[in-house]
């Protein structure tokens, strides 16, 4: 495992945008992520980031992320050796040694919980997520829509309670059990799942998702420097495009089976003057109308950044009268098949009248994979 | 009856005297160092000139950027102790761990982390530990420390932690002075517990400054109550922002919003105030100031307070012009030595003043030194100051609406007839806006919390919060019958089922009397 890199202190900040952009506005704030990196480096700990063609094959992968509500967690932060708990109870249940830590979402808090696990474990943490983004629910990661059990998985608050899921019927008593036990948990703990092969994660997982992070999010910070558009660094960087520029005019959220559910309505200004934008939320961004037509859907990336400094805004500060850019960034194409689609497609959001249309990625073809 | 406000700014003390709605007077004074000599000054000033006889002064209404600045420059803070209330949870980050060295270094950076704190749901992460929190108060004492900041995991929920572990620790540190971070924060943990350390270690100098501020009045003759703005437009009793000196964080953007909306009518419009250096651009809604939506630093420390959305840019009165190619506009500015430097006062700095002034725009001073760069390049200055003008006025725009831009603050003769396509007010006492501002100030009180909608619908929710809100305005002066809902939000929190959601709601009312 030579070709192993690291993550330093210089990194996180970037890290730190790199994730939310991708969260599409959910996943949670890695703020707090990224000082407790940051605090643990400065311990004399360190994060080892592995690509994913240097796992082996046998190589023993565990899915790790904390969940709970986002607003939980910038209040009740952790103990701090949640999600290090739930992954020692996990191994106590398998009766071995993980190798390696994956992150089950890139977008949002869960980017920076696997780096700081591992750095408390010592073993490395896989350069690749099972979303590439952040969705809703546990079992849209790649590892569950292409087939693998999560369980048996563990849950650990800082109390140190430990909850073992496993023998469960189907994929969606996972999720259901490990909402009902958040919520007892006080709608925080870390969680430790989907135990792999390194040969499965080579298949299924989304690749380089740390990388994209870094690189993603140190370009909006060079043209943060440079005094250069932060909005197309971040299109030039993804491959994306422009949806619109323009203003929140009405806002909705209300609660829907305990996910926050609602719209935003956008005038368009600048080359979108006499547009109007609408889109979709259900904890993330789902759909983006324009003129009342379906544009972009998930599992493509719909983004909201603020129009001047290029940093993302994630659905609990929207705001009325808040000038943003709307970026539709092409999802990978683990996302687009038809396995993929059914979890994670317009239909299992409730749109089934909606079909996919995957946005033209240069980035799929040639580049990732 | 009359009130006065009074602005104490970087460089001006300006005061006003009002009856009902009416502007008696305005004027200007230097702000002096030890800030007491500016105020009585203005306050001697303003009563000369509108012969108003002091025992016929209501109120006094202060706005100040004197507990701002003591943060941003580290200086009269006092060492505190941050006592956290969350064991076993919040352990992985200590308080503090985001600030800067310096204001670290400049509170002391003592903490402590103990038992207690609540679930979202109420629920106890753990009982407070009687035994666990003598000893701590023990140690805050050996160390010399008597300013303690307290903050409790959901105290926003449920204050009860924090106010009985205060009670247990006052037995060991009876002089103490005290800060809850439920009574000045929301929801967010770090955000609110650095309000709370912040307010903490300005509790001596408000002490002193309040006290001053009374000393002021009294020897201008004035006995009547005095009341100094918060960040939201609202006012706080002398008694209060002794306790509470943080929450006048931002008040100055707020005060020349308000007052520049109490001059001209408007409720709705964007607000450009210039001064000598800077210009503040902001957008009055229903006629407050747009809450800015991201977490705010207040000297490099991340807080979650309400404050105004303002864009500053580098251009006011004083602001250096270079008239050769390329023309550029400061950022440098000569500042409050514009009397000496600037062309138009016989100085050999070409100002932003002096151009506005060499095209007949203004008339103060002498026009000629400028008149020398002829009309045609006057204008084309001119014309790149107007540019950043309606650039930063069209980044605040909340509507297509053509809105009024209100034109405020001393160097408001840079602002054009139109900004873009928006008509520009600009009002009488435009100069003076922010002292008005803070004698119009109103009575608030504000909810922030997550209800449980399991047996309560949404309406009996926001009901329960706007009585709670009521009362709490009421209890600080408001009149009962002006209360009115200035904002009220409710965000239902993702993943939890049994609807939680959190509500926030403000509500203002006159000052009684």
């Amino acid at each position: 495992m030579d070709k192993l890199f690291e993550v330093f202190d210089t990194d996180l900040d970037a890290i730190e945008i790199g994730a939310a952009i991708l969260g599409t506005g959910g996943g949670g704030n890695p703020y707090i992520g990224k000082l407790r990196c940051r605090l643990q480096l400065q311990q004399g700990r360190r994060i080892k980031v592995i690509p994913i063609d240097e796992l082996r094959d046998d190589a023993l992968v565990v899915s790790l992320g904390g969940i709970g509500a986002p607003v939980v967690g910038v209040e009740k932060i952790e103990q701090g050796e949640e999600c290090l708990r739930a992954v020692h109870a996990l191994e106590d249940d398998l009766g071995c040694k993980v190798d390696a830590l994956i992150s089950s979402e890139i977008g949002g808090a869960n980017s920076m919980e696997p780096m700081l696990t591992a750095a408390q474990a010592g073993i490395p943490v896989v350069d690749g997520d099972g979303m590439g983004r952040a969705f809703p629910e546990m079992q849209m990661c790649t590892w569950s829509i292409y087939g693998h059990r999560s369980t048996p998985s563990a849950m650990a608050d800082e109390k140190g309670n430990i909850v073992i899921i496993k023998n469960t019927r189907n994929e969606v008593w996972v999720e259901t059990l490990a909402r009902a036990n958040v919520v007892a948990m006080g709608a925080a703990a870390g969680i430790a799942m989907a135990p792999m092969k390194g040969s499965y994660v080579k298949k299924v997982a989304i690749r380089s998702t740390i990388t994209q992070a870094l690189s993603l999010g140190n370009s909006v910070l060079k043209a943060q420097r440079d005094n250069t558009d932060p909005i197309a660094a971040v299109l030039a960087h993804e491959d994306g495009r422009l949806l619109m520029t323009g203003k929140i005019i009405d806002l909705e959220r209300h609660l829907k089976g305990g996910f926050a559910v609602g719209h935003i309505f956008i005038q368009g200004f600048g080359d979108f003057s006499g547009d109007k934008g609408q889109i979709d939320i259900q904890n993330e961004f789902l759909v983006f109308h324009r003129n009342n037509q379906v544009e972009i859907c998930v599992p493509d990336l719909i983004v909201v950044l603020d129009v001047d400094t290029g940093l993302p805004i994630t659905t609990e500060v929207l705001r009325y009268g808040q000038r943003i850019a709307v970026l539709a960034l092409p999802c990978d194409d683990l996302l687009r098949t038809p396995e993929a689609l059914k979890v994670v497609g317009p239909a299992a959001f409730g749109y089934p009248e909606v079909t996919f249309t995957p946005m033209p990625s240069s980035k799929n073809k040639e580049g990732k994979r | 009856m009359y009130r006065i406000g009074i602005d104490v700014g970087g460089t001006n003390t300006d005061a006003v005297i009002m009856q009902g709605d009416k502007i008696l007077a305005g004027v200007k004074s230097a702000t002096t160092s030890d800030v007491m000599s500016g105020v009585v000054d203005s306050l001697k000033k303003v009563l000369a000139e509108t012969g108003v006889k002091n025992s016929t002064v209501s109120a006094v209404m202060i706005g100040t950027t004197h507990f701002t600045n003591a943060v941003v420059e580290r200086r009269s803070l006092s060492l505190t102790a941050a006592v956290r209330l969350c064991l076993p949870a919040a352990q992985c980050l200590p308080p503090m761990v985001d600030w800067p060295d310096d204001i670290k270094q400049a509170v002391g950076g003592h903490y402590w982390m103990a038992d207690g704190g609540n679930e979202f749901d109420g629920r106890e992460i753990s009982s407070l530990n009687d035994i666990q929190l003598t000893k701590i108060a023990d140690e805050i004492d050996a160390l010399g420390i008597d300013t303690v900041a307290l903050c409790s995991v959901f105290s926003p929920v449920n204050d009860s932690m924090e106010k009985e572990a205060m009670a247990i620790m006052k037995k060991r540190l009876p002089k103490a002075n005290f800060t809850l971070s439920s009574e000045i924060g929301r929801l967010g943990i770090l955000e609110r517990e650095n309000a709370a350390i912040m307010n903490a270690s300005l509790r001596k100098l408000s002490s002193h400054t309040v006290g001053a501020f009374g000393k002021a009045l009294k020897s201008v003759g004035l006995s009547c109550p005095y009341y100094v703005t918060q960040n939201d437009g609202t006012l706080m009793s002398a008694k209060f922002v002794q306790e509470y000196p943080v929450l006048t964080f931002a008040s100055g953007p707020t005060n020349s919003m308000r007052g520049a909306s109490f001059l001209t009518g408007e409720k709705n419009a964007i607000v450009i105030d210039v001064g000598g250096t800077s210009t503040d651009v902001g957008a009055l809604v229903n006629g407050f100031p747009r809450p800015a939506s991201t977490s705010v630093d207040v000297g490099g420390v991340r807080t979650n307070f309400r404050m105004p959305d303002v864009y500053s840019i580098a251009l006011g009165g004083g602001t250096i012009i270079n008239p050769e190619d390329p023309i550029s506009i400061g950022p440098r500015s000569v500042g409050y030595r514009i009397h000496e430097d600037g062309l138009l006062f016989g100085g050999d700095i070409l100002t932003a003043t002096d151009v506005a002034v060499g095209l007949g725009i203004a008339d103060i001073g002498d026009p000629e030194p400028a008149k020398k760069l002829g009309s045609e390049r006057l204008q084309i200055i001119k014309s790149k100051i107007d540019e950043m003008i309606v650039n930063a006025a069209e980044r605040m725009r909340v509507s297509s609406d053509r809105i009024p831009v209100l034109a405020v603050g001393g160097g408001s003769i840079l602002i054009p007839d139109t900004v873009g396509d928006l008509p520009v007010v600009k009002p009488n006492y435009f100069a003076v806006a922010n002292a008005v501002g803070a004698a119009i100030g109103q009575i608030s009180g504000e909810v922030d919390r997550i209800f449980s909608l399991t047996s309560i619908s949404r309406e009996e929710a926001l009901e329960t919060a706007r009585k709670e809100a009521t009362k709490k305005a009421i209890a600080a002066g408001a009149k009962p019958d002006s209360i009115e809902i200035l904002d009220q939000e409710d965000v239902p929190l993702a993943y939890l089922p049994g609807n939680a959601t959190r509500i926030r709601l403000k509500v203002v009312g006159d000052l009684n009397g």
